[in-house]
Order: C-alpha cells, then sequence, then structure tokens
C-alpha cells in the first residue's frame, strides 16, 4: 500500500483555507473479471462471455460509460440487455454529486446480479488515480480519470493471457473532447446513440435513447423563447445577497400560465412569490428548486382566476397564440411576483401520460401530454407512434433547451391502452407514487409460518384477556379490523373500558425487510374495489386482523372510568383476545336500539355508546372541531367491476362511538409515549391555519350575513354550530365544507425535533396514531415505543434515533398525502366511469366558489364537484362581470355568489380520453346564450333508487 | 405587508442555499464497496510512525505520527514534588500531564491558551489513563510530568496523544505494566471505522475513544461524547480493542528498533 498526500485548498465563509487529508492508494483492488487470473478476488461480477450483438464491436466487451452516459441515459443502462458495464468509482460520485435520483437508481442496478455491473474504485487504485493539474477543471480532470481507468483495464484484459478471446473494453462518452482524446491515447470509443444504434438485436432500445443537446433538432427553430438560465455560481451569490430568491416551483393545475414558488423561511416564516407568463415561469417543471427574482413592486399582480388549459396545438413554436390578457387587477391582493432566473436543482422523474401523435404521418416527433396537468407537454421521439397512440405511456424529460417551446424527453415504456380500469389504476399509482408491486419473496420470508397458534412464550408478557366480552365494530366488508372494544362494570360500581388493538408489531420485527418494506409503504392505500395493502394479506386480513371466535394478538389500552366518563386509571398491556362478535355500524346501533336485547354484547355496547356520548360533549366543549367532507361509496358490480349506484356515506351513533374511544387511545398513549421518550416519540399535530385560510369562510359567510368567529378553534366550533339560515338546512354543511377546505395537513413528527405539539382539530394538546398498526406504519412505531414502555418489548437503535424517527415520519407524511390524492383520484375516475353509464344527468348543485371566468359546482347527492365555464372557446363569451370582494360573478343579467342554489346538467366529455371530465352545463338560473334547456333524463326508472 | 416580505428574504440568506441530506457536507464516509474517503477500508488504521529519543534534555520524548496527526511527547520524572506539596502521596507518585496544542496544528491558525476546558479535560483524560498504566507505587512521594503537544491536528488527537506519551514514558525507563495503547472508532452504517480522521470527525460519526493495555485486554479508559444504541457499543469495543492491539505492535517495534539502534550506539 501507497501513501499519497493531495493538498486541497477550500473557501468557506469568505476565507481560503488550506485542507490536508491523506489518501491511501492501493493496489488491493480486483478487475471483477472472470477471465482475469491476476486478480486475487474472491468473487467476480463481470462475465467471461460478454457477447452483445453489435455491428461496431463484433468482440465480447465491457462497457464503461461515462458521467454524463449515465446521467442521461440511464433509462438505456436498466434495460435487461445491457450488461457487463464498469462503473467507475469516478462515476458514481459524480452521478451522485449532481442528481440523486439517477444515484439510486444507478446503486439498484448495480446491486442486481443478472445485470453484472461492477464498480471499479479507481481513485483508491493506485496505478488509476490521478493528480488533479495545474489549470485543469475538475470536470477535465475527472474525464481524464475515466480514460486512465479505461486505459488501465484495456491493458489489464490483455495482460491477462486468458483473454484470448478478445476481451475489450469499450469507452461510452457523449463529450467530442473526451471522445477525441480517449482515441489519441488508443481507446476504443463510442457514442452513446452510435453504439446503442449498432446493437442488432435490439431496436427498441433506440427509443429510450434521450435526446442530447449537442446535436441540434432541426425542428427547434433558432428563434430563442425563453431567457438563459443563470449558472449555480451566480445563483448562489445572488441568494447570499438577498437578490434572488430559492424556492419550490409548484404549477398551478388550473392555469398553465401561473405558478408559485414556496420559499421556506426560517421556522413557520414563508412566503409564496407568484410566477405568471411562460417567459417568467422560464422552462421550470413542477416541483423543481428554483432561484427566482422578485419584480419591482408596481409589476406585482394578485392570482388570476381564470382557469386555462394549455390547449396550443400540437406543432409547437405557437407562443404568441397564449398571449396573456393584461388585465385591470382591480383588487388590492398583490402578491410578490417574479420571474425564475435559473434552476437549481430539477426534480424530473418519469411522467405517465398520453402521446399526441404528430398530424405528419412519417414524422417521428411527437407530443406527450402527461397526465398531470400540471407538467408541461413533452416532445418525445419515436418509431412506433402507431402503436403507442392510445396507450398510456411513461416519458422522462431530458432536457429544456431555451429556444424550444416544449422540454425533451424520451419515452421510458407503456401500461397499457387508456380507458382500461387496470392501466388507468396503474396510471394512478405511478403518478402517486405509491409501492404497489406485489411482496417480493424477502419480505414473505418474514412471515409466521401457517398454520399459526399461540404459543406459551407469546404468552408470557401477556395477559389472558380471552374471557372478556370484546366486540369488533367496522364498516361492511371490512377484512382488517384492527380495534374491537369492550365495557364492563366492576364491583366498585365503576366502568372498566378496553380498546384493543391488533398486536402487529410482535409480527413485524424491526429491521427485517417485511419491516422495511412496511415502512418504505407507510399507508394502506384504499382505492374503490382496490386495496393496496401495506404488510402483506395474511397478516393484514387473517393474523392480525381482530375477527371473531379467533384468539388473536392484541395490545390493550384499559381504563377505569366512573359514570360520568373521567377516567381514574390507565393501563397498557399486551394481551390475547377472542373477540365475541365482529358487527357493523349498522348492525351494532340496531342491537344499541333494540331494546328487548340484553346479552354481554349489547349491553358492552350500550355502556360504550353512553360514555361516547359524554367523552364527545366534553371533546366538543374543549373547542374540537367536527368538521365536513362529503364521502361517497360506490357499489362496485361484482363481476365486471363497475360502479352501478353510489351513496355517501352515512353516520350513524356508533361511528362516533367507535371515533371517540379510538381518540381516547390516542391521546392515552401519546402521552404514555412523550413521558417516556420525551426526544423521540411519534407524535402527530396539526398545526393552526394561518388567519389568511379563512377569508374565503368569512366572506362566503358574510354573504349571507353571517358571523364566523376564527379566533380560536373553540370559537370557530361555536361559530359553526349556530350558524343557520332559514330555508337552506344545507347551509351549515356547506360551511364546514369550506372551513374544512382552510384547515392545514396534519402531520407526524418526532417530538426531540418539534417543540409544539397541538392537535388544532381536536384540541388535544398531544396526539398521536395508535389504533390502526395494520394500513398505517406510525401505529407500528407507537406500538413498539409504548412496548418498551411498559417493559413488553426491547428497543432497537433506530427507535431511539431522533433524526431517523424524523426522516421516516418525513415519508409518512408523504405517502398519507400521496394515497389521499390517489384515493381522490380514484374515486374521481370511477365517477367518471358512473356518469359514462349513466348518461346524463339534471341536478341540483350549490356554488362553492366563484372564479373570474368559472363557478364551482358541488353536487351533494353525488359529493361531487364540477366547474361551470361561461367562456368557451368555440362561442363569444357573455359579459362577464368579476367581484372579488363579495366574490360574485355577473353573466349578463345574473349574479352568482357564493352558495346559491344552481341546477346542471352534468354529463361525461370523453373528447379528450386522457383528461376525461365530467361536464357541467347551466339549466337554472336561466340566462339567455349561457345556460342550456333542459335535457330529457333518459334512465328514469333508475332515479329513485339514488335519492335517499 | 412589504415589511414582511423583507423580513422574510432576509430569513432566506441565512440558510444554506443548497440542501445537504445526511451528515455533514453529505460526504459517503463508507463507499458501497467498502472504501473510505482516504481510501481504506473499515478496520485499517492510518500509517503510524515514531522515533524516541527525541530530546536528550527530558528525561524521556517521544515524537509520533498517525497519519496527518503529530504529535510530540515529553516526560519528566520522577522526580520529587513540585509546587504544592500538599499533593504529595504516600504511597505513590502523582502524575502530571499536561496537553496542549500548536497555534498551527489546525487549518485555521488559532492563539490557544492554556487551561481552555478542552485541553484541561484533555489533559485530565490523559492523567487517568497513565494513572493505570505506569506503575506508580514504585515511586511513592514522587512526581512524573507528562507534556503532549499537538502539532498538527487531523482527528484522533486524544489517542495520538496517550501513543506518543507511552513510548515517551518508556524511553524515560519509567516501569508500566504494559504499553498504553489508544484508537478512535466510529460507528457508521452499521460499521464501526477505526482510527478516524478530521473529516470523518466532523461528518456527525458517534465517535469512542479507548485505552487498552493490550496483553492483559484492560480498558484504562473508555470515552464517548455521542448517543449511540447499547446494542452496538459491544461490537464498537471490540473493534477499538482489535484496532489499539494493532496500535501496540507498532509501537512495539518501535521500541526495539529503538533499543538496538542505542545499545549499537552504546556499543554493548
Amino acid at each position: 500500500m501507497l501513501k499519497s498526500k493531495t493538498f486541497v485548498k477550500k473557501t468557506r465563509s469568505g476565507g481560503v483555507m488550506k485542507i490536508v487529508r491523506e489518501h491511501y492508494l492501493r493496489d488491493d483492488i480486483w478487475c471483477g473479471s472472470e477471465v482475469c487470473t491476476e486478480c486475487k478476488q474472491e468473487s467476480t461480477v463481470l462475465q467471461r462471455d460478454a457477447c452483445i450483438e453489435s455491428s461496431l464491436c463484433s468482440y465480447p466487451h465491457y462497457l464503461i460509460p461515462d458521467t454524463n452516459v449515465v446521467l442521461h441515459q440511464i433509462d438505456v443502462l436498466e434495460d435487461p440487455v445491457i450488461r457487463n458495464v464498469i462503473i467507475l468509482q469516478t462515476v458514481l460520485q459524480e452521478v451522485r454529486h449532481r442528481s440523486a435520483p439517477v444515484y439510486k437508481r444507478l446503486k439498484d442496478i448495480v446491486h442486481e446480479k443478472e445485470k453484472h455491473f461492477y464498480t471499479f474504485t479507481n481513485e483508491h487504485h493506485r496505478e488509476t488515480f490521478i493528480e488533479r493539474e495545474p489549470g485543469e477543471s475538475a470536470n477535465d480532470r475527472n474525464d481524464r480519470a475515466i480514460r486512465m481507468a479505461s486505459k488501465w483495464y484495456s491493458q489489464h484484459l490483455k495482460t491477462s493471457e486468458t483473454g484470448a478471446d478478445g476481451l475489450k473494453v469499450v469507452l461510452l462518452t457523449n463529450d467530442q473532447g473526451n471522445k477525441q482524446k480517449a482515441e489519441d491515447n488508443g481507446l476504443l470509443v463510442y457514442k452513446c446513440e452510435e453504439y446503442i444504434k449498432s446493437l442488432i438485436a435490439n431496436p427498441e432500445l433506440v427509443d429510450h435513447l434521450a435526446l442530447s443537446n449537442d446535436e441540434k433538432n432541426e425542428i427547434t427553430s433558432s428563434k430563442v423563447l425563453f431567457p438563459e438560465h443563470l449558472p449555480l455560481s451566480k445563483i448562489q451569490a445572488g441568494i447570499k445577497s438577498g437578490s434572488f430568491l430559492q424556492g419550490t416551483f409548484r404549477a398551478s393545475r388550473d392555469n398553465y400560465l401561473e405558478a408559485t414558488v414556496f420559499v421556506q423561511g426560517e421556522g413557520e416564516d414563508s412566503t409564496e412569490v407568484l410566477l405568471q407568463g411562460l417567459q417568467n415561469l422560464n422552462r421550470a417543471v413542477h416541483q423543481d428548486v428554483v432561484a427566482v427574482q422578485l419584480l419591482p413592486r408596481d409589476q406585482w399582480v394578485a392570482p388570476s382566476s381564470v382557469v386555462l388549459q394549455d390547449e396550443g396545438a400540437a406543432k409547437d413554436d405557437n407562443a404568441e397564440e397564449e398571449d396573456e390578457e393584461k388585465e385591470v387587477m382591480t383588487s388590492m391582493i398583490w402578491k410578490p411576483t417574479g420571474k425564475v432566473v435559473g434552476i437549481i436543482k430539477r426534480s424530473w422523474r418519469p411522467f405517465c401520460g398520453m402521446l399526441n401523435v404528430a398530424q405528419i404521418k412519417e414524422s417521428t416527433r411527437h407530443l406527450f401530454t402527461p397526465a398531470d396537468r400540471r407538467i408541461p407537454r413533452i416532445r418525445i421521439e419515436t418509431r412506433q407512434a402507431a402503436t403507442l397512440a392510445g396507450q398510456r405511456i411513461m416519458v422522462a424529460i431530458d432536457g429544456w433547451p431555451k429556444h424550444s417551446r416544449y422540454p425533451n424527453g424520451h419515452f421510458v415504456r407503456s401500461l397499457g391502452s387508456a380507458g382500461e380500469k387496470d392501466t388507468e389504476q396503474e396510471v394512478l399509482l405511478l403518478e402517486h407514487d405509491v409501492p404497489h408491486q406485489a411482496f417480493s419473496q424477502a419480505v414473505l420470508s418474514f412471515l409466521p409460518k401457517m398454520p399459526w397458534a399461540i404459543t406459551p412464550e407469546d404468552m408470557v408478557r401477556r395477559e389472558d384477556l380471552r374471557n372478556l366480552t370484546v366486540c369488533s365494530v367496522d364498516p361492511p366488508g371490512c377484512t382488517d379490523i384492527d380495534d374491537a372494544l369492550h365495557c364492563r362494570e366492576l364491583e366498585n360500581g365503576n366502568l372498566e373500558v378496553g380498546v384493543h388493538i391488533a398486536d402487529v408489531s410482535h409480527f413485524i420485527r424491526p429491521g427485517n425487510a417485511l419491516d422495511k418494506e412496511a415502512a418504505n409503504r407507510g399507508t394502506t392505500v384504499y382505492l374503490c374495489g382496490k386495496r393496496i395493502d401495506m404488510v402483506p394479506e395474511l397478516l393484514s386480513s387473517n393474523l392480525c386482523s381482530l375477527r371473531s371466535n379467533v384468539e388473536r394478538l392484541a395490545f390493550s389500552c384499559i381504563w377505569e372510568m366512573n359514570h360520568k366518563a373521567e377516567i381514574l386509571k390507565t393501563r397498557f398491556t399486551k394481551s390475547v383476545i377472542n373477540s365475541k362478535a365482529s358487527l357493523t355500524y349498522a348492525e351494532a346501533q340496531m342491537r344499541i336500539d333494540d331494546t328487548s336485547m340484553n346479552d354481554d354484547i349489547t349491553n358492552s355496547l350500550r355502556g360504550l355508546n353512553k360514555l361516547a356520548k359524554i367523552l364527545k360533549k366534553q371533546r366538543i366543549e374543549k373547542g374540537a372541531l367536527t368538521l365536513s367532507s362529503l364521502e361517497v361509496r360506490f357499489h362496485i358490480d361484482s363481476e365486471t367491476h363497475d360502479p352501478i349506484d353510489l351513496q355517501t356515506k352515512e353516520l350513524m351513533e356508533t361511528n362516533s362511538m367507535v371515533e371517540e374511544f379510538m381518540l381516547l387511545a390516542n391521546i392515552s398513549v401519546a402521552q404514555k409515549i412523550y413521558d417516556e421518550f420525551p426526544d423521540c416519540a411519534m407524535l402527530r399535530k396539526h398545526p393552526p391555519p394561518p388567519p389568511s385560510n379563512y377569508d374565503i369562510l368569512l366572506k362566503a359567510a358574510k354573504s349571507k350575513e353571517v358571523e364566523i368567529h376564527t379566533d380560536s378553534a373553540k370559537a370557530l366550533a361555536d361559530s359553526l354550530d349556530v350558524a343557520k339560515v332559514d330555508g337552506f338546512p344545507y347551509f351549515n354543511t356547506l360551511l364546514r365544507i369550506l372551513a374544512t377546505r382552510c384547515m392545514m395537513q396534519a402531520v407526524y413528527f418526532c417530538s426531540g425535533m418539534d417543540s409544539d405539539f397541538h392537535h388544532y382539530g381536536l384540541a388535544s394538546p398531544i396526539y398521536t396514531h395508535f389504533t390502526s398498526p395494520i394500513r398505517r406504519y406510525a401505529d407500528i412505531i407507537v406500538h413498539r415505543l409504548l412496548a418498551v414502555a411498559i417493559g413488553a418489548d426491547s428497543t432497537y437503535p433506530d427507535l431511539m434515533d431522533k433524526h431517523k424517527q424524523s426522516a421516516l415520519s418525513n415519508n409518512l407524511n408523504y405517502r398519507h398525502k400521496m394515497s389521499q390524492y390517489a384515493q381522490r383520484a380514484s374515486v374521481a375516475f370511477h365517477t367518471q366511469l358512473f356518469f359514462k353509464s349513466r348518461g346524463i344527468l339534471n341536478e341540483e348543485g350549490f356554488v362553492l366558489f366563484v372564479r373570474k371566468n368559472a363557478i364551482i359546482v358541488l353536487i351533494p347527492k353525488f359529493g361531487l364537484e364540477g366547474t361551470v365555464f361561461f367562456d368557451t372557446k368555440d362561442k363569444a363569451a357573455p359579459n362577464l362581470v368579476f367581484d372579488e370582494e363579495v366574490p360574485s360573478l355577473k353573466v349578463e343579467e345574473h349574479t352568482f355568489c357564493i352558495f346559491d342554489k344552481v341546477k346542471v346538467t352534468i354529463s361525461l366529455d370523453a373528447s379528450n380520453v386522457q383528461h376525461q371530465k365530467i361536464r357541467m352545463a347551466l339549466i337554472e338560473p336561466v340566462i339567455p346564450g349561457v345556460s342550456v334547456p333542459a335535457p330529457d333524463v333518459g334512465p328514469q326508472a333508475k332515479k329513485p333508487k339514488l335519492d335517499r | 405587508m412589504g415589511n414582511v416580505v423583507q423580513r422574510r428574504t432576509r430569513g432566506a440568506l441565512r440558510r444554506c442555499p443548497f440542501e445537504v441530506c445526511g451528515n455533514m457536507a453529505g460526504l459517503e464516509l463508507l463507499s458501497d464497496q467498502g472504501y473510505r474517503l482516504d481510501g481504506r477500508k473499515a478496520t485499517e488504521l492510518r500509517k503510524v510512525q515514531a522515533r524516541m529519543g527525541v530530546f536528550a534534555q527530558a528525561d524521556g520524548s517521544a515524537y509520533l505520527e498517525q497519519g496527518n496527526t503529530k504529535a510530540l511527547a515529553v516526560v519528566y520524572g520522577p522526580h520529587e514534588m513540585r509546587g504544592s506539596r500538599s499533593r504529595t502521596r504516600h504511597d505513590q507518585a502523582v502524575i502530571n500531564c499536561q496537553y496542549s496544542m500548536a497555534t498551527f496544528s489546525t487549518a485555521e491558525r488559532k492563539r490557544r491558551p492554556h487551561g481552555d476546558r478542552k485541553s484541561t479535560e484533555m489533559s485530565l483524560h490523559l492523567k487517568q489513563t497513565f494513572e493505570a498504566a505506569v506503575m506508580t507505587q514504585l515511586y511513592p512521594r514522587s512526581q512524573i510530568d507528562i507534556y503532549v503537544k499537538i502539532l498538527q491536528s487531523d482527528g484522533g488527537n486524544y489517542s495520538v496523544c496517550v501513543n506518543a506519551a507511552t513510548l515517551a514514558v518508556i524511553d524515560a525507563g519509567i516501569p508500566m505494566r504494559d504499553y498504553v495503547c489508544a484508537c478512535t472508532v466510529g460507528f457508521v452504517d452499521e460499521t464501526p471505522l477505526a482510527d478516524l480522521c478530521y473529516a470523518e470527525e466532523s461528518g456527525g460519526v458517534s465517535s469512542l475513544a479507548l485505552a487498552l493495555l493490550p496483553r492483559g485486554g484492560q480498558i484504562a479508559l473508555l470515552q464517548m461524547d455521542a448517543r449511540l444504541h447499547q446494542d452496538h457499543l459491544e461490537a464498537l469495543i471490540e473493534a477499538a480493542m482489535t484496532a489499539c492491539k494493532g496500535v501496540s505492535k507498532v509501537l512495539d517495534e518501535v521500541v526495539r528498533q529503538h533499543l538496538q539502534e542505542v545499545s549499537v550506539l552504546t556499543g554493548e
């Protein structure tokens, strides 16, 4: 081993510092090839027989891609055809530095055995390490290091005599200069495109190729559409000096010419900067981290209320067409407005969507429309346009040159034909980043062996509660029952109430593959007619599910209460229970109401119900909010899986009974684990919304002359309770729906990383999730913490590490949010299917929001929201006057305000297969030229079934 | 409103413009292939070089390099108590340690006054270490002074001091139970890393310093400031002990080499 020293100069906070680091160069780093006899390696990665049919290289060869090839052509490298690749450490480090997602994918490939990717640690190798020469840039040095390593490999393989089969290495680079130098050094070097195109047997790989910048695409005119992005160094300097702001770019869903940049300040201190117009958006894509510059204050604008979609024709370069009308702002709510000056980090991922086949038949360039409206359309090159038309495909963005209206991308894979339920579901899951593959063998290997039974070892630290009259109450058709309840009178006259939660942490041990998979999935996702489990079905629907009349392991929270529902004693224990009945909400309600029934289960339920009512009253007195959102349930045809009917979810007393006790258990557990682990308890908080969030609610209430107080949760709850308008029974619900929209998202966090624990909605000083470990990973962590706290289990390192906990809660928050979105998208998709089969319907609805050119209408019967546009492309727009203060919209003679009752027709607009949408048109009030005559509704006979 | 924006703008400045994930500077301390930043494997020590008897004036002295960390140790004694006689122990010698860092020892030149908290603590640790190793009962009512100075610092200051001081004590001819060898170990990606350099130490790694009497396997000092789960502690101590034994081999060679040179000089 040889030692050398490298001297590095580094600037930190302005000063120049000399940093000395040692560097040990080794001669025990092996080449990883099967052929080699010199290297004393234990296992080899690269195969002897590295043949791939190529018209350029007729001999077996290993590939060495350079950094840019890896970064841009990772899709190609991922293809199973490409094997026997040497990834140099230099390349790996550069990739890590430049793109985290590509780095992760590269690492995944390296770990895959069949791919035969070998990582060669050239930077520590005595013969391939090179020092940076004076005047040489870091990039040039790295390129030289790559050439050096390639050279070493070619010589190394030549000397090992067994390489009689003429094994060679091929360097892939797209950099002309690098290629030239490599050729001068006598290396075999090809451009990536050249090489891939030479693969005779696999022409489909060419479509995966990313478009590279250096070969100019003739289609893009030389006209510069966008201002140049600033280099990173200038951005950094600008951010430091305060002239630029750094933030996450969020495109608007409704208006493709508008976006906001969320600038995170310290703590709660953050701003949003508004961006308007293509030039100012300057090629930023949703979720990118960008640098923005604020415009002078006299150019500040308010967010436009126009709903605008990019309907530009399939050809590009029609930027003029979408010229934004510069409207005179009457309002005072100007927002800080800015423009994007540079991109700090792209967060491009493969996007799902559909191909818009170009009009010209032979063209290989096509536009791709992503399913997510916030993503711009992407230009791709493919030869398979005919087959891909009508399919859902995935496309990755490669770059966005400044003279191109759209970003350039390449085809990744096809998901299936559009409109089919499976394809759409796949799209939905991919778009929301829901891990939905089947569980791997490694994960399944950690499941308990069947037949499973409780062993005496299981009983050591458990209480035997099998004799208790425990029962569960759930929605109909529920197979993952994670909670059960009991209530009985004690001898001293007090009541004992128990909440029993499935003991999932008994089966999922920390750190194994099963645990990791569950932690990654974070939550079970419920779609219409489909459930994406967090844990394998054996656990979720069988061993952990607290079904009736079987023995199940549980984690119990048992209180002693008096008849005023005051808690006298709280106790937690692991236990074994035997549920006596699995009831649905309706069944439980029936038992409670049926005075003739007097068995143990019914009495237990009555006791629970009584206590729950008191608990609820107490909670509401403390200021807990009761909010409303409309949820719909589909009746799904058992054979075709098409939705045949839908109804809004009904709430019964028993729903709230179960809910009360779950809340109580969660609060008790939160307190306990926080007391025990002040640093690393996983809790859930719900921050109070900033006052400005309530504007819309206040304005809406004021229009009906109702006063809403938002000073505190209590004030809000009280004023919502008294808010009533005569002859408008639905008003209160509408108000509550609006209030829900004002709220912030509740989040998980680690108690050691935050000081504000308050749960606004529940008016509880501390809260966590304990009661659904089968479908939420946070609950599993809470179970483990609680088990340690009561001495029923031991800790493990990650549980006590607040940084890891905090990283985990971030993932859980992300997964929860995404699962909610996926759920909503699934409902929307099924609503469309439903309306497809029902044809056109006339319904009554209420105006929920008023926009500049449209009103958003809620149909309570379907829980459906839709937009009624007043300006359509093909018709002359009616006279619209928008008043933001009220807010109201005057269409010709009629003025729309929030909460107005309207009548609309609902139909499915299938003109765009990708974005099928529910189209609503006004019937009542009748406005000439705007409203449509009420169409005859076809299947009248079926309708009464819906009315309930 | 303008106010608010202004204030927030300033708030944004103070933050680092690029998000850094994981440990500081996002350095990958241990690659998938098992190499550390400087090319060592997890259990490998830095190169240790040492010389004994560098000063004629002192009773014992030694210079030791462990990678880029360099220390000079000087021993005076045993001699009779100086200064306050109240500290005299009638049954054993008192060990007096003093640790200091040269102004030029780190990347930023900095004046380091004596008696700051860090060096006082380090002095105390050295004292405890050597009280466990030196056979102090042989020199009642006397005092042994050990002075250590860090000339260049690149992580593992404590262990380098201990190793240098051991050689100096041996050079002074003071009997010890065994060499005291020290080493730091850090814990990264479920793997213990031996002999951390500065880049690794400052990378947010939980590290542990251990001084060992290798032959008997007794621990003279164990020090750890960071948080570590109990489950990992054993593996970490195990790795530290292996590393210390590695150091002791090198020190033993140095001593034998030195002895040979000296005996050649004296003509025996």
